[in-house]
């Protein structure tokens, strides 16, 4: 099954403590069960017209004391030594920047290269230096048992070194608003020297991995005009189309100069897009929310030049 | 019965007053009264909060053509959250059952303040209603999970201010009720109802009046700072402004784990009444339960931590939670020991009431073994926020309270309303109910071990098998929950008339007329032996 896909030495350490409680919890599930079932048909009143007036034994209550309390510590030592393991970074690891947004990932490598989804080396540590420009997120791989929040204001890291081959997903797993769900990405994980020909390589070097990811080829930033390119880099197209689709927020097709009915300080107007609109959208759009759609939209940080870039793009969606 | 044919006092069900009707029930301070109104508000609550599962269940079913919007998805589980605990599971037994049989049960005439038991549902209602509103007015239903997570929560545009402020007056109300139940076991016992001659529901709710009282109070504050935030940026927990925000998480969890023992203790308690009943012999180990229900309440509100294991907190304060989450799960063990033991060398009366007790304490077991799970670290890590807690939580509140709450009703149903339910139909209902559960709830639990996440609107096509099985389930389960309301609901106004003791109980209640007369008690019992003592009873 697809959850037992253990393509990191941290699953293997997660597995063995859940195999360990699973164990234990079936024999004790099934012997309550089964002793319930056996009392409730030997002892049925049919059976055993008189019931015999028993109130305890304390001899029995100290032993279904103390078992259980000694099979939880053991649970919580084994729990804590694997979690020992899965949270302490080996000191060669290589540290990457992981940055959560609303509603997007981002990773920064030490040599500053910098990508949508993660290229891992296979057999060698990676450490996530986990931040958020925003909210909370959690940064999650099923396939590696490996989960920290991204808090803002805290770098939080977690480790992994991956032992298969393969494209794994990325969740992030703290609710953040509207796109939530969408807020996805993948580790490559592919042999060192191919992550090396990327990462050696010059900005023309191939992303690795491109054998089984086809499909999931994303847009090269560098050949888009720099207003779109910003627009991707900053995940404002999750919500926001360029060819008129219908999205979670309006479509940028066609919107400078268009009349949009807003909600601004509880009142409804009626506002023509123009630069300044644009501006105070991005920078502040709760302040002025379009008619039918949800109050949604992060504030996004944006330089002043990003800022224009941004506004001539859209203008020339026109 | 035939021993109070002749009694004098009418039942708490006619008008007696000089207010009539609707108007007598909205002013009584009757507790049995203020019960039932708890019980039909709440049953209300559930079954909205039901329709919203069902509608989140539906979506799940289609991967990409969906029913409803990305942002109306959010607000529903927000709203089945805030509906689900602060209006049902969290108030549900003590308001319900600890209103109309905690004074019954220790030989009073009411609770020590009938009137503050009267404002605080009251304040129930007034919650309910701001809750309700929140949805409708200001920038649309709160869209952050009922946890309203910082900064999330601060920056949304949605209603968050007027649900939490919602929440806040919900406190109040069990505030109240807590002081209330606290000052009632303490000063209005029966002579001769010592400490451990009460019945062990009424120590159940003890512990849970101390957390209400004591752990309340916190999250209050917490929602208020939430609210000052929201419109004057104080910059407590908004990180921009200098504030953290694991500080609300540690508020808020504070309160709200806590919350769940507050939610788990009293449908213990009702259990204890339950099984010995239908045992006809004693709880097995009377101090052991009553203790282990004490230090539940104890123990249980030094765990919240073990909801942040992935927050980013030290490493050692995550192995001090993981250890004392353990030993947490100790007292329950205790208890699920002794009640299995209690049907040891009984003679067992198969009846409704008892089914749902053994379903309750199977589920329960699941619910609890799930829970250690995830105090497990390296476990936790991976199950953390994803469906397996989502799965994990409704076995205990659902599989545990719920199903506590159903068993509670079908054992008090002839005391409160004088009237028994067809049982053949209950027994039909819970087959529907108990096989949709499960489907529902372990589906989700094996989602989660496949990594899916939780809250999410649209899911990876790997997860999309199991999600059409739990929908199948919530299906099934909602039936059985038709099936099984419905049948209560017809022997209200159709059922045969009940005697007063039909299941043949020995503690307080069962010695009044079914049902009880305004004044509980002609006049109030002296109290000789602890509450399961059968050997009478078989004298006769």
């Amino acid at each position: 099954m697809d959850w037992m896909n253990q393509a990191a030495v941290s699953a293997q350490k997660s597995d063995a403590v859940f195999f360990y409680v699973f164990g234990l919890s079936v024999v004790f599930l099934i012997g309550i069960t089964a002793l319930m079932i056996y009392f409730v048909v030997r002892y049925n009143k049919k059976r055993h017209p008189k019931a015999e007036q028993i109130d305890g034994h304390v001899g029995l209550e100290i032993v279904w004391t103390l078992i259980p309390l000694v099979l939880f510590l053991s649970i919580f030592y084994y729990g804590w030594t694997n979690y020992d393991y899965m949270s302490q970074a080996p000191r060669d690891a290589m540290a990457v920047k992981v940055t959560a947004r609303q509603w997007s990932w981002s990773f920064e490598y030490p040599n500053g290269k910098q990508s949508r989804v993660l290229f891992a080396p296979m057999g060698k540590p990676m450490k996530m230096e986990v931040r958020s420009a925003d909210v909370v997120h959690g940064f999650f791989v099923p396939s590696f048992r490996i989960k920290i929040d991204a808090v803002p204001s805290r770098t939080n890291t977690t480790w992994f070194q991956a032992t298969k081959v393969g494209s794994y997903d990325i969740e992030c797993t703290v609710i953040c608003g509207v796109d939530h769900s969408l807020m996805l990405s993948k580790v490559i994980v592919v042999p060192e020297e191919e992550f090396k020909a990327w990462y050696f390589g010059g900005e023309d070097a191939p992303e690795p991995g491109k054998s089984f990811r086809a499909a999931e080829a994303h847009p090269d930033l560098k050949d888009m005009p720099q207003g779109l390119a910003v627009l991707t880099a900053k995940g404002c197209l999750a919500c926001h189309s360029v060819d008129g689709k219908p999205k979670v927020g309006p479509t940028l097709k066609a919107l400078y100069g268009r009349e949009e009915q807003i909600l601004m300080a509880g009142t409804m107007k009626v506002v023509q897009v123009d630069d300044a609109y644009l501006r105070r959208s991005i920078t502040n759009p709760t302040d002025q929310v379009v008619r039918g759609y949800p109050n949604a939209m992060p504030k996004t940080q944006l330089t002043e030049q990003e800022l224009n870039e941004v506004v001539r793009y859209i203008k020339s969606l026109n | 019965m035939s021993t109070h044919a002749s009694t004098a006092q009418p039942s708490y069900l006619v008008d007696t007053g000089a207010r009539k009707g609707l108007m007598a029930w909205l002013t009584t301070t009757d507790h049995k009264r203020i019960g039932l109104l708890y019980l039909y508000s709440m049953i209300t609550f559930f079954f909205v909060g039901v329709g919203i599962g069902f509608v989140m269940r539906l979506v799940q079913l289609t991967t990409f053509q969906k029913l409803i919007s990305a942002q109306t998805y959010n607000a529903l589980f927000t709203v089945h959250g805030v509906i689900m605990i602060f209006l049902f599971v969290v108030p549900g037994l003590p308001a319900i059952f600890g209103n109309f049989f905690l004074p019954i049960l220790i030989g009073a005439k009411d609770v020590s303040f009938p009137r503050l038991n009267l404002a605080s549902w009251y304040f129930f209602v007034a919650g309910a209603i701001l809750a309700v509103l929140s949805l409708f007015t200001g920038g649309g239903a709160p869209d952050t999970g009922w946890t309203f997570y910082a900064p999330f929560s601060l920056k949304t545009g949605t209603n968050v201010s007027l649900a939490v402020f919602a929440a806040f007056v919900l406190g109040f109300s069990s505030m109240l009720t807590g002081i209330n139940f606290i000052t009632t076991i303490h000063r209005l016992r029966a002579p001769g109802m010592k400490w451990f001659r009460m019945p062990l529901m009424c120590w159940a709710l003890y512990s849970t009046a101390w957390i209400q009282l004591l752990a309340t109070p916190i999250v209050a504050i917490t929602l208020v700072l939430v609210i000052l935030e929201r419109f004057f940026g104080i910059g407590i927990f908004d990180p921009s402004k200098g504030g953290d925000p694991l500080l609300y998480q540690h508020l808020f969890w504070i309160y709200s784990h806590p919350a769940v023992y507050i939610m788990i203790l009293p449908a213990m308690g009702a259990i204890s009444e339950i099984l010995p009943t239908f045992a006809k012999r004693p709880i097995f180990g009377y101090k052991a339960i009553a203790f282990s229900s004490m230090s539940i309440a104890a123990v249980g509100s030094l765990v919240w931590a073990h909801h942040m294991f992935t927050s980013g907190m030290s490493a050692t304060a995550n192995m001090v939670f993981s250890l004392l989450t353990m030993i947490v799960a100790v007292p329950s063990a205790i208890k699920v020991f002794n009640w299995v033991s209690t049907l040891y060398k009984g003679s067992i009366d198969f009846q409704p009431p008892l089914l749902f007790t053994l379903t309750f304490i199977f589920l329960f077991c699941i619910g609890g073994l799930t829970g250690v799970m995830q105090g497990a670290l390296a476990l936790n890590v991976h199950i953390h926020d994803t469906y397996f807690i989502v799965g994990h939580f409704h076995y205990v509140m659902f599989g545990g309270t719920g199903m506590a709450l159903f068993a509670a009703l079908l054992y008090w149903f002839p005391k409160m309303w004088g009237k028994m339910y067809s049982k053949k139909a209950i027994y039909a209902s819970w087959f529907p109910m108990f096989i949709g559960f499960n489907m529902l709830y372990f589906g989700m639990m094996i989602l989660g071990m496949m990594g899916m996440p939780r809250r999410y609107y649209v899911h990876l096509p790997q997860f999309h098998t199991m999600h059409v099985v739990a929908t199948v389930g919530s299906w099934l389960l909602i039936l059985g929950l038709v099936m099984f309301f419905g049948t209560l609901l017809y022997a209200i106004f159709k059922g045969e008339k009940a005697e007063d003791n039909p299941w043949g109980g020995v503690t307080l209640e069962w010695t009044i007329p079914s049902p009880p007369p305004l004044e509980n008690f002609e006049e109030i019992p002296t109290i000789t032996h602890g509450p399961y003592h059968f050997e009478q009873q078989e004298a006769k």
